[in-house]
Parts: structure tokens; C-alpha cells; sequence
């Protein structure tokens, strides 16, 4: 056994609006670039829809993630390790740009410049690419709210393999939306593929990222990935993928995409797994029982052999108890209502998801029935085939029980609640309806709908104070013109010059752990003043560059 | 021995060599981020699909046979029974294979790189003089072929050209050796060198991170943060831009003076 962390999260689908908060921050932060202009590390899905890139959903045709070969073996769908060095100088199964949509801005300055005309000034859209005027045809969620959907969803590769009955009258029953960043999976494919050796797994947390100084551009991750959550940077020629906010994540912090969510329907925490038994979970034979095997790998945080065995393997007893406290485990574990997503593509993935029960219940109210009886939605779970068979295409390759267990738990929790909140005595036989207790069910509110901020987020700090005996290093951004800035030895710490990066430092506390008392942090910029010291009141010296001299160049 | 000839067959090609060598050293150290093949496959894949593989693998072959032709001594292969004769043989007829399939290639990505508007925006100056190296030394190399190999009576290569290079790799340089050497092969000899001269600040780089390792290594990776590389050992690194237009000036009617072009913040090297 060897035990290893992974940061996870969850998303509580039932609760998603489809307002695309999450991406638009995460566009700010990572992805407001050129090169990446068309990359979304978090993107918002109308399902059933076509996803982002269009049908990503179909590894028939982009070849994405693993399978089980005939010997039991897991291979690449691709093909293995020579056959991608065959085929690095034109990857077969690579998307091209307008698969993910051609990026485009509008010519804003005409709004303003334009000269005196009889029409209105119009902002074209422009191209990014090619810099010419363009019609917008298609975007990442083209198809957001099924706008267009009775043209584009029949290419729903899900929507597929159901029948055609289901194809005519789904619009009629349901939609849901279905936020995607990279799923940092156990057994990734991408890490797999890189001819370089540039990808890879963060031993403490799990994170996936891409070495961007090793990366040589060769894009078999970015087709190995059955999710398509690796983007080729088409300017600098590097792949470059969702990093779970690895900065905000080692400082104890969710996410941007979390911490931004309205819905607060994120939940971020440790998952304690054997890394040994990945492999052969992934190889599993049967499909229906991938979530299963991947449900065995994972670790029970309480048992005494596990914990001895982490701190054998050098694990803090703040992450272990940080791996007690998680809603990751509570939900997968304990209440078990998580589904993976796609757990048929093998590579194990860690971004898990509580399906939405919202169509099961706006179908019932439709009908006059009362949609919060526990019996009616237990029966409208049995009888609604179309939405529970598409969600198990989503959540549990194609078997219904496991999604439909996870809804009637949904649905015995509404219905067990409304009781409560209503001053009626609690009906115990709901929860046992679903193999619950009426505690458990309670928590398991607590955890959903209350959702307080501490319960949701649950992230051990990283420990930076053994980084920092090693390498003189805090935070791994603190590279000259990452986004940390500054970087070791550039500014006086509070620790004095030699250290690096203060421990805690974030924007908001950043004065007070670099301002030593009495003593001016150093801009960067010789003669200028850094902007983040000034405290408002004056114009300093250097607040403005200096004047040209009337000789010199403009 | 004339000055010019010393200047072209022993000066330049050490300068080349050791451009080529310090250049790449420095690259590597200084500019791992910009070690890339800089793929264009995301703009544009039908073209690239045929061009890239018959110009990598019809240019693999040709390294494969310069190998051979220049540094294994002709006593040596006569030693394993290939003649003179065999050897013209067999390095026309695969020597020509090779050039048709890179030739071939090589128009294909041109053409694309010119006329797929996307891909011809990506292009660099620096894209554009490989480009020109690149295509002359081939072509230059080509056109000898032909005229004395397949049309001619056949020049041996390997009593010249082959043994001037080892007396370059011996420190022995023997420029007199090139002398008397037909123009075209000179003229090939001369746009290679002035191309090695330029590798390693070009995308060419990517040829020496054949991810040959690949085959060997376990599929997935485990890196510790603790053993991150090179924090704060690099200076700024391009590519952190924001998000612009391509530099072509947009100019809404072709009568209005065109508005100052936006200036580029990005830092080519």
C-alpha cells in the first residue's frame, strides 16, 4: 500500500444556474492571453449538448484516454509509445482550433474613431488568428440554454447511443448544466502520452500540471485527453492546462473558480488513495465496474493502518486529519451520492459530480404531484428512463444504478427535510428508504444545502517550511514574471533579504508581511515607486515615469 | 590555398560549429521556454498531414545518408564489399527517394505556411531566413545530384567533400581539399554551414529533443514540488502577453489615414 493525497472536488450539479461565473474568473486569471484566447480551464456545458470542444464525448473519433486490450492490459486508445513517436510529426487525432471555436475580439476602436458618417459606428468582430473581419459561428458554449440545440444536439455523442425516441422529445424533459475543469486524474492519460516527460503528478496533492520549460510542443497530450482539458498555447507552442489554482490551493485556499461560484456548489478536499491499486482498478474489465474499482481504491482516512502507513510515507497529521474532514470523502464514501465523470475513458478521474435530481423534480411538478413526496419522486426516478439513462452516460458508463441510488438519496433528503422544516416529526423510514439514518441525512444536508464555507473547503496548507529547508523556496510561482512576482531575494521579506517569499503572503496581507517596519520594499522598476506600498494619501517621487527629455525619441 | 579559400572551407565552418555548439548550450540554459517545435497543426491539418511526415521522414533518410556518405571512410565500406559502384547505386536511388519525399514535403508546407493565412501570421523572420537556408541547401544539394550523379558521369564525393570534413572534426583542416569541388555541391556545402550557423536560434532546436526516452519510461509521472527546477534561475520569458490582434493593421476604410498600429508588447528574441 502506498498512500497518497489527491486534492478533489465535487460539484453539486443540482445547484449550477449555468451563470458561467466560474469560467469568466478563471478566464481572468489564467487564460487572458494571447495563444490561449480560445482555452477555457473551466468551461459550463449545457447538457445534453455538444461540449466544448464540439463532441469531445467521442472517442471514436479524437481517440482520448485509455483502453483495456484483449491481454487485460491498458493501453493508450491512440496507440502505444511507438506508434505516438510514428506519428509526432502530424498527430492523427489532434483538435484544430475550430473544433474549440476561432477566437475573436471586436474592433472597439471604431465605436470612438469612426469618422463622421450617416450610419452608426458598428464594433466588428475580428479574428484573433487571422486578424480579418469574421462571422461568429460557433463559440465555447455555442449551445448554451439549448440555443440552436434542434440543429447541434443529435451530435451529442451521449444523446447518441440512446434511441431516437430520445433524440425527438428530450427538450421537452430535461437540461442541466455540467461545469468542466481537468478532472487531475489518478491514471492520466495525458501525463501518459507526453513524449517529453514534461506532464506529470504532484506527489503531495495530485495536482496535474505541465512543465512548461520541458514541454517541446509535441500535443499528444492534448489528444490523449479524453476530456480535452489540455490546450496547446498556439503562440508559445506549449501545452497548458487547468492547474486547480496549485498557488491558492498550497496557501489553504479553494480555488478561483470555487471561491467565485454563486451557486456554491464546489466542494474542494483530500482523497487518501493506494497509488499501487490504481492500475489495476483501471484495467477492470467491465465498464459498470469502474466505479467500483475506483471507489476501492480509495483509502478510509480513519482506519489506524492507513493513517501509520501515510505517516510512513511522510504525510503530516494536519493533512491526515484535513483527509477525516473532507466533504470529498464524506460524499464519495460516506453517503456515497458522487459519480465520476466518464469513468469509462480509465484514466481515473477526481473531479466527481452529484447528479442533478432538478429534472426528475421539474417533470413531477408539472404534473401536479407533489414534487417533495418522497414515494412520488422515488417512483418518477423509476419511470423518467430518459434523464437517468443520460446521466449514467455521463456519470457511470451507461448503468443506471448507480445514478439512480444517487438520486433517490437526493430525493429522500428533500423529502426528509421538508418534514423538518415544516415542525412535523421526522419519517425515519425515508432514510431508511435509502439505506440512511436520519444523523446521516442530516449531515448530509448540512454538507448540501447549507454548505458553509469551512465545510465546503477543507485544504490543508502545503507545507512550504520543509520546500523552504530544501530549495530556499516558498511559493513555486515566485518565478521573475510569474505570477507571483517578485520572487526570492527581489524584495526585503519580513524575514530579512536572504529569505524568500513570506509564508502566508497573499495580496491582501502582502504590505504588512514584506513593509519590514519602517523600511520601504524596493520597486522593481529602478526609479519608480511600487504601487503596491503606496498607500494612497500623495503622489510619491517615481509615481509616473519620468519626463523625456525634448531631444529624445517618442 | 587563396584566402578565400581558407575564409569559406576552414574560417566559417568552425565559426559555424561553434555558433552552433555555444548557441545551442545557451539556448538550452537560458531559453527552455522557447525550445519548441512551435506546431502550426492547431490552425491547419489536412496540408500539415501530408507534408509534415513525407518532409520529417524524407529528411531523416537524407541525414541518414549524409552519415554514411561523409563520415564513414570509403575504405571502410569497400572493407564490407560496397564498391564505388554499389555505393553510387544505392545513394542515387535511395538518395532520390529521399529528396522526392522531401522535396515533395517541404513545397507542401511552404505553400501552406504562405497561403494558410493563419500559419503565415504565425510566422517569424526568423521562420522565413531558416526557410530560405533550409530550402537552398536542399535545393542547392538536389541540383549537384542531379547534374553529376544522375545525369553526369557521377562525381565521387567521397575523395573531396568527405575527407575535407573529417579534417575538419580532426583539427586538421585541408581546405584544397574543396578546391576543385563542382560549384553546386560548393554552394550546398556553403548554405548547410551558413544553416548550422543559424540553428539554434531557429525552431530547429526541436530536432534535438527527439523524445526518444519516451519508449523506456513508465507511463505516468510523480514530480515533487520540492524538486522544482530552476525557480528564479530564468529572466522574464515572452508569451505572458494579453490578448490582441494579429500584427496586421486594421484600417477601416482604405481613404482614412490608418490610426497608429497598436504596438506589439510581446518580446521576440
Amino acid at each position: 500500500m502506498r498512500v497518497m493525497a489527491q486534492m478533489s472536488m465535487i460539484m453539486n450539479l443540482d445547484k449550477c444556474i449555468g451563470c458561467h461565473t466560474c469560467s469568466v474568473t478563471c478566464k481572468q486569471v489564467w487564460t487572458n492571453r494571447t495563444g490561449v484566447e480560445y482555452a477555457w480551464f473551466n468551461n459550463v456545458e449545457t447538457k445534453p449538448g455538444v461540449g466544448y470542444p464540439r463532441q469531445y464525448e467521442d472517442q471514436e473519433k479524437w481517440k482520448g484516454g485509455w483502453v483495456r486490450t484483449k491481454r487485460g492490459r491498458l493501453k493508450l486508445r491512440a496507440g502505444g509509445r511507438l506508434s505516438k513517436l510514428l506519428h509526432i510529426f502530424d498527430n492523427p487525432d489532434l483538435p484544430v482550433i475550430d473544433d474549440y471555436y476561432e477566437p475573436w475580439t471586436y474592433d472597439y476602436d471604431m465605436l470612438t474613431t469612426a469618422p463622421a458618417g450617416t450610419q452608426s459606428p458598428v464594433a466588428r468582430p475580428k479574428s484573433l488568428l487571422t486578424g480579418k473581419n469574421m462571422d461568429i459561428k460557433w463559440s465555447g458554449n455555442w449551445d448554451d440554454n439549448l440555443g440552436g440545440s434542434q440543429e447541434t444536439a443529435a451530435d451529442d455523442p451521449i444523446l447518441a447511443t440512446m434511441s431516437e425516441h430520445v433524440k425527438m422529445e428530450f427538450e421537452n424533459t430535461f437540461m442541466f448544466y455540467l461545469p468542466r475543469i481537468c478532472e487531475h486524474c489518478l491514471n492520466p492519460a495525458c501525463v501518459a502520452a507526453c513524449p517529453s516527460g514534461a506532464m506529470y503528478k504532484r506527489e503531495e496533492d495530485g495536482i496535474v500540471l505541465v512543465d512548461e520549460d520541458g514541454c517541446r510542443g509535441w500535443r499528444m497530450c492534448v489528444s490523449a485527453c479524453p476530456y480535452k482539458k489540455v490546450y496547446f498555447n498556439h503562440k508559445t507552442g506549449k501545452a497548458e492546462k487547468c492547474t486547480l489554482c496549485y498557488p491558492l490551493i498550497e496557501q489553504g485556499k479553494p480555488t478561483i473558480c470555487s471561491e467565485t461560484c454563486v451557486g456554491r456548489l464546489r466542494y474542494l478536499g483530500l482523497m487518501l488513495y493506494d497509488a499501487d491499486a490504481v492500475l489495476a482498478a483501471a484495467s477492470i474489465e467491465n465498464d459498470h465496474d469502474l466505479l467500483d474499482a475506483q471507489r476501492g481504491v480509495f483509502l478510509d482516512p480513519f482506519d489506524p493502518e492507513v493513517i501509520a502507513a501515510a505517516k510512513a510515507e511522510g504525510m503530516e497529521d494536519d493533512w491526515i486529519l484535513a483527509a477525516q474532514n473532507s466533504p470529498i470523502y464524506k460524499l464519495i464514501a460516506e453517503y456515497k451520492i458522487a459519480l465520476p465523470l466518464h469513468p469509462e475513458y480509465r484514466t481515473m478521474p477526481m473531479v466527481w459530480y452529484i447528479p442533478p435530481l432538478s429534472p426528475v423534480v421539474d417533470v413531477v411538478s408539472t404534473t401536479q404531484a407533489d414534487s417533495e413526496d418522497a414515494r412520488t419522486l422515488f417512483a418518477a426516478i423509476d419511470r423518467l428512463r430518459i434523464p437517468v439513462q443520460y446521466l449514467a452516460g455521463l456519470f457511470s458508463a451507461g448503468d443506471v444504478r448507480p445514478v439512480e441510488a444517487s438520486l433517490k438519496k437526493l430525493a429522500a433528503m428533500r423529502s426528509y427535510m421538508r418534514d423538518i422544516n415544516l415542525g412535523r416529526p421526522a419519517d425515519e423510514r425515508i432514510a431508511r428508504a435509502v439505506g440512511m439514518t436520519g444523523e446521516t441525512m442530516q449531515a448530509m444536508y448540512r454538507l448540501l444545502a447549507i454548505a458553509k464555507y469551512e465545510d465546503r473547503y477543507v485544504i490543508p496548507k502545503a507545507h512550504v517550511e520543509t520546500a523552504r529547508e530544501l530549495d530556499e523556496l516558498a511559493c513555486s510561482l515566485d518565478t521573475d514574471g510569474g505570477p507571483g512576482m517578485g520572487g526570492p531575494g527581489q524584495n526585503a521579506g519580513p524575514f530579512g533579504h536572504e529569505s524568500g517569499m513570506p509564508l502566508a503572503g497573499t495580496v491582501s496581507n502582502y504590505n504588512e508581511m514584506t513593509g519590514k517596519a519602517g523600511e520601504k520594499t524596493k520597486p522593481t522598476t529602478p526609479g519608480r515607486v511600487n504601487l503596491l506600498n503606496w498607500t494612497g494619501g500623495n503622489v510619491p517621487p517615481g509615481m509616473f515615469p519620468p519626463k523625456k527629455s525634448p531631444g529624445a525619441p517618442a | 590555398m587563396t584566402p578565400l579559400d581558407f575564409l569559406l572551407w576552414v574560417a566559417f565552418p568552425y565559426i559555424a560549429a561553434a555558433t552552433f555548439v555555444v548557441g545551442h548550450i545557451l539556448r538550452y540554459r537560458f531559453d527552455q521556454f522557447g525550445w519548441t517545435s512551435r506546431s502550426s497543426q492547431t490552425y491547419e491539418n489536412r496540408l500539415l498531414r501530408w507534408g509534415s511526415p513525407m518532409f520529417h521522414y524524407g529528411m531523416l533518410m537524407v541525414i541518414g545518408g549524409h552519415v554514411v556518405g561523409l563520415f564513414i571512410p570509403k575504405p571502410w565500406l569497400e572493407f564490407f564489399g560496397v564498391t564505388e559502384h554499389i555505393y553510387h547505386l544505392g545513394a542515387t536511388w535511395m538518395g532520390s527517394v529521399a529528396a522526392v519525399l522531401t522535396i515533395a514535403g517541404l513545397i507542401i508546407l511552404i505553400v501552406r505556411r504562405r497561403l494558410v493565412t493563419r500559419v503565415h501570421l504565425a510566422t517569424t523572420v526568423m521562420d522565413k531566413v531558416m526557410y530560405i537556408f533550409l530550402g537552398g541547401t536542399i535545393l542547392f544539394g538536389t541540383i549537384a545530384t542531379v547534374l553529376h550523379q544522375v545525369l553526369g558521369a557521377g562525381y565521387d564525393y567521397r575523395g573531396s567533400i568527405s575527407p575535407w570534413i573529417r579534417s575538419l572534426w580532426g583539427l586538421q583542416p585541408d581546405p584544397s581539399l574543396m578546391s576543385d569541388v563542382p560549384f553546386f555541391f560548393q554552394l550546398h556545402v556553403l548554405t548547410a554551414t551558413a544553416l548550422f550557423l543559424l540553428w539554434p536560434f531557429t525552431r530547429l532546436v526541436h530536432v534535438f529533443s527527439a523524445p526518444i526516452g519516451y519508449i523506456w519510461r513508465p507511463y505516468v509521472i510523480y514530480r515533487s514540488r520540492d524538486t522544482h527546477k530552476g525557480s528564479g534561475a530564468r529572466p522574464v520569458k515572452r508569451g505572458w502577453e494579453k490578448a490582441e490582434l494579429p500584427n496586421v493593421r486594421v484600417s477601416p476604410r482604405a481613404d482614412e489615414p490608418s490610426r497608429p498600429s497598436r504596438s506589439r508588447t510581446n518580446i521576440r528574441r
